[in-house]
C-alpha cells in the first residue's frame, strides 16, 4: 500500500499571524490619512531597517554567510542613485531600480573573491570590501569626494507635483519595497530552495551529498541580497537627500544596528527582524540622545542574547508557544487510508 | 632613491602589521576563533598606555612593560569569562559576541576619552634617524619597531615549537577533546592563547600609537591590517605573517607616495590581488 | 580480598536522548587485566569514555580507589591516574612522535614511565622519534598512542580497540607487551572486538550487548557458547 501525503505549510498560528499581518499592512498603507509628516518619515526608516535586517537574516541566518560588510551595498545603492540622477539625468525611481541592478552586477565578482574565504575570515573580508568601496567613493570628486554631496532640488521636484505628493510617493515606495523584500524572502523559504537552505544550515556536508548545489545557492542568495540591499540603500538616501562616504558606508548605521536588530529579534526566523526592528525603534525613541551609551547597551544586550537566548526573542516565543507569523513550516500529512 | 626609501619605510611599518597579524593568527590557529574586537583591543592597549604614562610619568617604550602583561591578563579573563562560551562549531556566536564586544569597547573608550585624536610621545627617539647609505636614512623608532616585530615573532615560533606550553597549544589546536585526555584543561589553554595574543598586540598597539594618532574608532582599521597580513602571508605560518605584513606595509607606502589618499586603498587592493591570484597566501602551511 | 582499584556502579550513559548504557557495573582489581567485549554499538567505547571522563555521568557511578570521581572533568581524571588510549589512536597530527609522547607526560605524575622506558618497551619507536605522527604506520601509531597514555603514569590504562585496522602479527606483537605494562604497576581495561586476543590477555571478561552487561566472569571459566550468546544476544 503506498501512503499518499502532502506537505502542509500553514498552521493555526500562522493563519492568525498572516491575517494580522495583512491588516497591519492595510493600516500602514492608509497611514498618510492620519499620520503626520514626521511619523511617516519614522515609519519609512522602520521599513528600511526591516528590509535590511530581513536581508541580513537571509544571508547569515539561512545561507550561513555572515557578513559585516553589507554597508557596501547600501552605500553603493546611494551612490548609484546620486550618480545616475545627477550625472545622467535618470528619473529617481528608475535610478532605484538601476541601483539594484548595479548591486547585483557588483556582487558577482565580489563573491568570486570573497567565497575563497571561509567563516570568520569571510566576515572580515566583507568588511574590507566595504572599506574599499568607501575609499573609492571618497576619491570620486564628481560625487563630492570625501565631504559628500546633496541631491539637487530639481531632481527631487521632478518626482511629483507637490511636496506632499512626493512624501506620499516615497512613503509608499518604502512600504512597497519592505513588503517586496519580505514577500520575496518568504517565497524563497517556501520553495525548495528554502528547504535546501535549511538543509545547508543544519549540515552542509550532508546537504551537498544529497545533491544540493551549495555553492550556487549561496551565490544566488548573496547576489539577490546585494541587489535588494542596494535598492533599499538608494531609497534611504533619496529620502535623506544628502550623502557622504562615511554616512553611506557607515558600519554603525547599516551593519551594527542591523545585526543587533536581527540577533535580538531572532536569527534564522523570518519573524526575528520584525520583532527586532520594532524593539530597536522603541528603545531608540525612549533612550533618544544617549549616543554612544545607547550603542554600548545594544552591544551588551546582543551579547547577552547570543549567550543565553541564542534564538532571540522570537525564537523563545516560538519555542514556547509554537507561534508562527507566516506559513513557512513543513509538516507531512498522510492521507488516512 | 625615493622609492628605495619608500620601500624601506613600508617594510619597517610592515613589522607592526605583522604583530597584529600574529596575534590574530595565533587565536585562530588554536581555537578557530576570529576576534572581531581584536583591533579595538589594540586601541585599548594604546589608551591603557596613555593612562599609565600620565600616572607614572613613563616613556611609552617603558610603559609597554606594564601594558603588555595587563592587556594579556585582560585577554585571559575575557576568554575564560566570555569567549570560551562561544567556542564550538557554530560560526555565529563567536562572531556576533566579538562584534558586540567591538562596539562596546569603541563606545566605552569614546565615553571615557572622547573622540579626540591622541598620540603617545616618546621624546627624541621619534625623530631620530641615522643614515644607511648615500641618500637613505632610517628612523630609529621604525627600526626599533621592526626589530621588536622580528623578536616577538621569533619568540612565538620558539614558544610554539620548542616549549611545553607550545606543545600544549598545538595539541589543543589539533584535537581539543584528546588534549583533555592529556590532562590539559581546554578552558585554560584557550585563555592562555588569548593572553599571549593580546600581550603581543599590546606591544604593537603601543608602538604604533607613538608613530601615528589614535582614537576610539581606529580599531576596525587595525583589525583589517592584521587580517590582510594573515591572508597575504598564508594561514598557519608565523613567518608568513611577517612577509604578509611587509607586503601590506610596502603596498601602503607605495600607494601613499603616488597619491596620499590612496594609502589605505593600495593596501586593500594588494590584499584583494593576493586573494584573487593565490588565495592560500604566499606561504601556506602544508597541513598533514 | 583487596579493595578494587576501579568500580563502575550502575552506570547510565546518554547521547542526547539516546541511552547508550543501562546500569552497567564492573570492578577492576589492582594489577589485573580486564576485557570488555561486545558487538559494534554495544557501548564499549562509551563505557571507556565514561570512565575517562569525556562523557557526563553520575558522581558515584565511577569510583577510583574508594573515591567517587564521576563529577570530575576529563583533564582531572587523568591527574587521578586513569589514562585512555582512544579508539583510532588519535595522535596529534601537528606533533612529532616524541612530542606526542612528551605531551602525554604533561602532568608530570610520578612513576616508572618516561621517554627512555617507553622506547625500551617499543624499540621500533626509538628510530622514529622526530617523524611527524602522520607519517607513522598503523602499528607504530598504536604503540605511540599507548606510550603517550603511559607517560602519565596511570594506575589504570584504558585501551579502546587496539587491534583496529592492524595486521594480526602487529596485534600479536602489541598484546605481547601488555604483561610488561602490568608489571610496572598499571591495571588494564581492554576493549576489543577480537575476542580471542581479549580472552587470552584478560583475567576477567565483561560482555556488553546493546548497552547492558550480558555476561561477566573469569575468561578461563566461560565457554564459547556462553560468550557467543552474550555477544550476539539470545
Amino acid at each position: 500500500m503506498v501512503a499518499t501525503f502532502h506537505v502542509e505549510h500553514a498552521s493555526r498560528s500562522s493563519r492568525i499571524g498572516t491575517a494580522a499581518l495583512a491588516v497591519v499592512c492595510l493600516v500602514l498603507a492608509a497611514a498618510p490619512a492620519f499620520a503626520g509628516r514626521d511619523d511617516l518619515r519614522l515609519l519609512s526608516e522602520i521599513f528600511a531597517y526591516i528590509a535590511l535586517a530581513s536581508l541580513w537574516n537571509l544571508l547569515a541566518g539561512y545561507a550561513g554567510l555572515v557578513s559585516v560588510g553589507q554597508q557596501a551595498y547600501v552605500g553603493l545603492g546611494g551612490y548609484v542613485l546620486f550618480a545616475s540622477t545627477i550625472l545622467a539625468g535618470i528619473h529617481p525611481l528608475l535610478a532605484v531600480a538601476l541601483a539594484g541592478f548595479v548591486g547585483a552586477a557588483t556582487a558577482l565578482p565580489v563573491a568570486g573573491l570573497l567565497f575563497r574565504l571561509r567563516g570568520h575570515y569571510f566576515a572580515i573580508g566583507t568588511w574590507v570590501v566595504a572599506e574599499v568601496f568607501r575609499l573609492i567613493a571618497s576619491q570620486l570628486s564628481l560625487l563630492g569626494g570625501g565631504s559628500g554631496i546633496s541631491l539637487p532640488a530639481s531632481i527631487v521636484i521632478a518626482m511629483a507635483g507637490s511636496r506632499q505628493m512626493r512624501e506620499l510617493e516615497m512613503y509608499w515606495l518604502a512600504l512597497a519595497l519592505a513588503l517586496a523584500v519580505l514577500g520575496g524572502i518568504a517565497l524563497v523559504l517556501r520553495s525548495r530552495y528554502g528547504l535546501a537552505l535549511t538543509a545547508m544550515r543544519d549540515n552542509e556536508l550532508a546537504a551537498r551529498s544529497s545533491g544540493v548545489n551549495v555553492r550556487r545557492i549561496k551565490l544566488a542568495i548573496y547576489i539577490g541580497t546585494a541587489c535588494a540591499t542596494a535598492m533599499v540603500g538608494a531609497l534611504i538616501f533619496l529620502q535623506k537627500l544628502r550623502m557622504s562616504p562615511d554616512t553611506a558606508f557607515s558600519v554603525n548605521d547599516w551593519t551594527a544596528f542591523v545585526i543587533f536588530i536581527t540577533v535580538i529579534g531572532g536569527v534564522g526566523r523570518i519573524e526575528g527582524p520584525l520583532i527586532g526592528t520594532l524593539l530597536f525603534f522603541l528603545l531608540r525613541q525612549t533612550l533618544a540622545d544617549l549616543g554612544s551609551i545607547y550603542l554600548l547597551m545594544l552591544g551588551c544586550i546582543a551579547i547577552a542574547i547570543m549567550l543565553f537566548a541564542p534564538k532571540g526573542i522570537w525564537g523563545v516565543l516560538a519555542g514556547r508557544f509554537g507561534w508562527q507569523l507566516l506559513p513557512l513550516q513543513r509538516r507531512l500529512r498522510f492521507a488516512a487510508e | 632613491m625615493i622609492w628605495l626609501n619608500i620601500i624601506i619605510q613600508g617594510v619597517l611599518t610592515g613589522g607592526l602589521y605583522a604583530m597584529f597579524a600574529a596575534g590574530l593568527a595565533l587565536i585562530f590557529g588554536v581555537m578557530r576563533l576570529v576576534n572581531i574586537a581584536h583591533g579595538d583591543l589594540i586601541v585599548l592597549a594604546a589608551y591603557l598606555a596613555l593612562v599609565t604614562i600620565d600616572a607614572l610619568a613613563l616613556n611609552p617604550l617603558a610603559a609597554i612593560v606594564i601594558v603588555a602583561p595587563v592587556t594579556g591578563a585582560i585577554g585571559y579573563a575575557l576568554q575564560r569569562g566570555l569567549l570560551n562560551r562561544t567556542v564550538g562549531d557554530d560560526l555565529l556566536p563567536p562572531l556576533l559576541v566579538t562584534f558586540g564586544l567591538s562596539v562596546i569597547i569603541q563606545n566605552g573608550l569614546l565615553e571615557l576619552f572622547t573622540a579626540d585624536s591622541r598620540r603617545l610621545s616618546a621624546g627624541a627617539i621619534e625623530v631620530a634617524s641615522f643614515p644607511l647609505i648615500e641618500g637613505i636614512s632610517i628612523g630609529v623608532l621604525p627600526l626599533v619597531q621592526f626589530i621588536a616585530a622580528i623578536v616577538i615573532i621569533g619568540g612565538l615560533q620558539i614558544l610554539f615549537y620548542r616549549s611545553a606550553m607550545g606543545r600544549a597549544l598545538r595539541a589543543t589546536a589539533d584535537d581539543p577533546s584528546v588534549a583533555q585526555l592529556m590532562g590539559l584543561d581546554n578552558r585554560h589553554v584557550f585563555a592562555l592563547a588569548m593572553a599571549i595574543s593580546l600581550a603581543v598586540v599590546a606591544v604593537a598597539g603601543v608602538l604604533i600609537a607613538i608613530r601615528t594618532n589614535f582614537d576610539p574608532a581606529l580599531g576596525p582599521a587595525r583589525l583589517i591590517y592584521g587580517f590582510e597580513a594573515v591572508i597575504i602571508g598564508g594561514l598557519g605560518s608565523m613567518w608568513g605573517t611577517l612577509v604578509g605584513g611587509i607586503v601590506l606595509g610596502v603596498a601602503q607606502a607605495v600607494g601613499a607616495q603616488i597619491n596620499p589618499g590612496w594609502q589605505l586603498l593600495a593596501g586593500h587592493l594588494a590584499f584583494l590581488a593576493v586573494l584573487a591570484v593565490r588565495p592560500q597566501g604566499l606561504f601556506p602551511k602544508v597541513q598533514g | 580480598m583487596p579493595e578494587p582499584l576501579l568500580e563502575v556502579c550502575a552506570l547510565d550513559a546518554y547521547y542526547g536522548d539516546f541511552q547508550a548504557l543501562f546500569s552497567v557495573s564492573l570492578a577492576v582489581e589492582p594489577g589485573e587485566v580486564v576485557a570488555v567485549i561486545g558487538a559494534n554499538g554495544a557501548g564499549k567505547s562509551t563505557l571507556l569514555n565514561c570512565i575517562a571522563g569525556t562523557i557526563k555521568r553520575r558522581c558515584d557511578a565511577i569510583v577510583l580507589g574508594g573515591q567517587a570521581i564521576g563529577d570530575l572533568p576529563a583533564h582531572a581524571v587523568v591527574a587521578r591516574g586513569i589514562a585512555l588510549v582512544p579508539e583510532g589512536r588519535r595522535l596529534f597530527p601537528s606533533l612529532s612522535l616524541e612530542e606526542n609522547l612528551l605531551i602525554g607526560g604533561q602532568l608530570g605524575r610520578p612513576g616508572p614511565w618516561n621517554l627512555a622506558r617507553i622506547y625500551s618497551l617499543f624499540p621500533a619507536l626509538s628510530e622514529r622519534r622526530h617523524v611527524p605522527s602522520t607519517a607513522l604506520s598503523g602499528g607504530e601509531q598504536q604503540m605511540a598512542a599507548i606510550g603517550r597514555a603511559l607517560m602519565s603514569n596511570p594506575s589504570l590504562l584504558l585501551c579502546d580497540e587496539l587491534s583496529l585496522g592492524l595486521a594480526p602479527i602487529v596485534v600479536r606483537d602489541l598484546y605481547a607487551r601488555l604483561p610488561a605494562i602490568v608489571a610496572e604497576g598499571s591495571s588494564l581495561i581492554i576493549v576489543e572486538q577480537d575476542i580471542a586476543a581479549a580472552l587470552a590477555a584478560a583475567k576477567d571478561v565483561f560482555c556488553l550487548q546493546e548497552g547492558r552487561l550480558a555476561l561477566a566472569g573469569p575468561s578461563a571459566a566461560l565457554s564459547r557458547e556462553a560468550i557467543s550468546a552474550a555477544y550476539f544476544g539470545a
